[in-house]
């Protein structure tokens, strides 16, 4: 891009103000609700509260109770009711509020929404985006704390999308409530306030200095299935999503080493294209997430680099992720992938 | 999108509930039925549910507005054991104080309160024998404590600390205590419902005399395990009592997205075919005295008891919460049922068993009991110090023998906590 088209070019989305993710998410909300009166937000303390994280702010006031309202606690039954409002014809945003509450609604996503348009030939379809804060590392226990992505990429027939900062957020949840399928959309709370490090013990930052923090205030999109180069390198490629980009980048700078970082940003559909022109590129490649490893999203990924540039590679294919164990509560810390786990596994990685 | 209404059909319309108060409001419980203590009827425990429906929508109350025990449903205790549930309730209300002022001060993540509604747990659990098994949500702290449960072991539990026997695994209040009758707490919602009605048919099946009982918000009455286990209990007259506490909110959320506009909590019984009472959750000898009926039904193989108890949540959902932003501070003050233990407190003293002075010095006397056990617990160390469980016990529990993928991941753990230089669990 030259100069001159910087200057010419309206920005997307008109100006920016700095936001943090929930604000960025709120105003996705408000700017989609504004667009299209078939938009409308359910969930637990989604209304007159405006959510339990406040995600939902001062939208029932603006676009009133039958277009915002507050659910049943009934996660099956927020999943269906939003699906047979898709099939009226209206495009549901409803809000898990912890993705560790999901699994009640499991049967209504997996045997019902994934398969709507596949089961009835394309004469319904569930253009729903669940929206549900994820992850750990605020002393949430084991009901607060999961990332079950890995259970839904597994599923046919659902989009999967994680946002790694306040302007990602808001373009990535425009394209989901304007795409025809289901989307879950999972929020990495961790980074709801600002970017982090993996240093649980040094104080938090903000979005403020953040170039993902400055967010523009109306109508822009970004596309699903596309992979952001967070940083281009040539010594490995890190594939990662959510609260662990921030993470992956604190740990490549600390480290000195010249890595390429993807942030994948949608899991289904995968930006493989993205994926294989880094990794052929570097010959390296190193998949991080929070989430549990067995059966995880990262064995996909594996599998995906080993079988697209096996003749590439320099060294095995190295996954840096939870513990296959519950969430704990005291050792939240021991159990994160942080700085330690990833810096050892990028050692062992270029030393391979 | 919207459908073309043909000139010959009325457009429809959405209805979504709003309560009746938000912040700012002044608050009028005209609306709220109260009727006289004593006036409902009791059925004989083995009466077919069908004959007494009326006590699914009616109010049991024992404790008249003049502190009296009244009507058939009145218990008649004996003072010492009225001294007790008061004595029981009293010391809830000053562990809760004590330990939201812990979280508060920074000592630990997260608490829960049961203000205003120490009766349904405490009388219940006074009501049931010491070995029924108690399938509890998160606010029902008042189990243990009647049982006799160490306030360290709570506190050990809420600090994550290094005598905290679940290993720091669960979230503060998520307590666990087998011999205790008291049952792992999930912190998902309603999940424990059906899981009672497991342990009671199988109690049944093997011929034992131990009943199992269950708490849930009237929230969580929306989810399917409720109605599961509703289903599963009538279809085979599982020994079970269900308690639905009807504290009014379900974090912001107010009874009526769970339904309370078109019915009473109790009235789920009646499309099951389950004994349904609507009792006054306020009122400690009315919670004893429809616990101690419910059970003995259930003893008896008459089958379960849907127990609505009608309360209010004085506090937050949580120190997570701030109630301010959603409700008027005037609803918990004006609340037209009144204070359990106030009530209890009351009555002993209309009986002339108990006095204002005797209740101070008891006050004073679980305060110092709380803040003792607190001390000893703190000994143990506090989760806002750090990391108190040997790091290996992350491992432990995920299954009964530790398979190769978990030992791997174990010592790789272990391995990064050397490298970290800094021993976080050995504090």
């Amino acid at each position: 891009m030259t100069d001159e088209m910087i200057e010419t070019a309206a920005p997307a989305g008109g100006e920016t103000s700095r936001m943090n993710m929930i604000q960025a998410i709120n105003s996705a909300l408000d700017v989609m609700m504004g667009r299209d009166d078939d938009v409308l937000v359910m969930g637990e303390d989604v209304g007159y509260f405006g959510g339990v994280f406040r995600a939902t702010a001062g939208l029932q006031q603006k676009y009133g109770k039958t277009r915002v309202f507050d659910t049943p606690i009934t996660e099956i039954g927020i999943i269906g009711v939003a699906i047979g409002m898709g099939a009226y014809g209206l495009r549901p945003v409803p809000e898990i509020q912890f993705a560790d509450y999901i699994y009640p609604a499991l049967d209504q996503l997996v045997s019902e929404a994934a398969r709507l348009r596949y089961r009835s030939a394309g004469e319904f379809t569930a253009p729903i985006t669940v929206r549900s804060p994820y992850g750990g590392g605020i002393f949430g226990g084991q009901t607060h704390s999961q990332s079950p992505e890995g259970i839904f990429t597994h599923v046919s027939g659902i989009k999967t999308v994680i946002p790694s900062t306040p302007y990602d957020a808001k373009g990535l949840l425009i394209a989901a409530i304007e795409d025809n399928d289901p989307v879950l959309f999972l929020e990495p709370k961790r980074i709801y306030n600002g970017p982090f490090d993996g240093n649980w013990d040094r104080p938090a930052k903000n979005w403020s200095a953040h170039p993902g923090g400055a967010v523009p205030a109306g109508y822009y999109r970004i596309e699903l299935g596309k992979a952001a180069t967070v940083r281009e390198g040539g010594d490995l490629t890190i594939l990662a999503y959510g609260t662990m980009v921030h993470v992956v980048q604190a740990v490549v700078e600390e480290a000195g080493v010249d890595a390429e970082i993807l942030d994948l940003r949608t899991l289904v559909p995968l930006d493989i294209e993205a994926i294989e022109v880094s990794v052929k590129k570097t010959g390296r490649c190193m998949i991080v997430h929070e989430a549990t490893r067995t059966g995880g999203f990262g064995a996909e990924l594996s599998a995906l680099v080993t079988e697209r540039c096996f003749h590439h590679l320099e060294a095995p294919v190295e996954r840096v992720t939870g513990f296959d164990t519950p969430y704990p509560h005291s050792l939240e810390w021991a159990y994160f992938p942080g700085p330690v786990r990833i810096g050892q596994a990028l050692k062992k990685i270029m030393k391979d | 999108m919207s459908g073309d209404v043909p000139a010959n059909r009325p457009p429809l319309s959405l209805h979504v509930p709003e309560p009746r108060f938000r912040p700012g409001d002044a608050v009028d419980y005209a609306h709220v039925e109260v009727p006289p203590a004593g006036s409902a009827r009791r059925p004989e425990p083995g009466d077919a549910a069908a004959s007494f429906h009326e006590l699914a929508f009616g109010l049991v109350r024992v404790l008249d507005e003049e502190n009296r025990a009244v009507g058939p449903w009145a218990p008649r205790l004996s003072p010492d054991v009225l001294r007790q549930m008061l004595r029981n309730m009293a010391l809830v209300r000053a562990f809760d104080e004590r330990m939201f002022r812990a979280q508060r001060q920074g000592k630990t993540s997260f608490y829960m309160k049961s203000t205003g509604e120490e009766a349904v747990s405490v009388a219940a659990a006074m009501a049931m024998q010491r070995d029924d098994m108690c399938f509890p949500s998160y606010r029902q702290q008042g189990i243990l404590i009647t049982r006799d449960y160490s306030l360290v072991e709570m506190m050990n539990q809420i600090y994550s600390n290094r005598g905290d026997k679940l290993q720091g695994k669960q979230l503060p209040i998520m307590y666990s205590a087998k011999d205790y009758g008291f049952f792992s707490i999930s912190g998902n919602l309603a999940t424990q419902y059906p899981q009672a009605v497991g342990w009671a048919m199988a109690s049944a099946a093997k011929g034992d005399s131990r009943i199992a009982a269950t708490w849930c918000g009237e929230g969580s009455t929306a989810e399917g395990d409720f109605h599961s286990a509703l289903t599963f209990a009538t279809v085979y007259r599982a020994p079970v009592i269900f308690n639905v506490v009807n504290n009014q909110w379900a974090i912001s959320s107010f009874s009526g997205f769970a339904g309370a506009e078109a019915t009473t909590f109790a009235a789920r019984a009646v499309g099951y075919g389950i004994a349904g009472l609507r009792i006054d959750g306020n009122d400690a000898l009315a919670v004893y005295a429809a616990t101690e009926w419910a059970a003995e039904r259930a003893r008896t193989n008459a089958g379960p008891t849907l127990i609505e108890h009608f309360t209010y949540r004085a506090e937050g959902h949580s120190t997570s919460d701030d109630p301010t932003a959603y409700r008027s501070a005037d609803e918990a003050t004006g609340w037209p049922l009144g204070d359990p233990i106030r009530r209890l407190r009351d009555h002993l003293i209309a009986i002339g068993e108990w006095d204002l002075e005797r209740h101070a010095a008891q006050d004073l006397e679980l305060a110092e009991q709380v803040k003792r056990a607190q001390k000893e617990a703190e000994a143990n160390g506090i989760l806002g110090h750090g990391l108190h469980q040997p790091l290996d016990t992350l491992f432990d529990g995920v299954f009964e023998e530790m398979p190769w993928h978990l030992r791997e991941q174990q010592a790789q753990m272990l391995a990064e906590e050397e490298a970290s230089g800094r021993p976080w669990a050995r504090k």
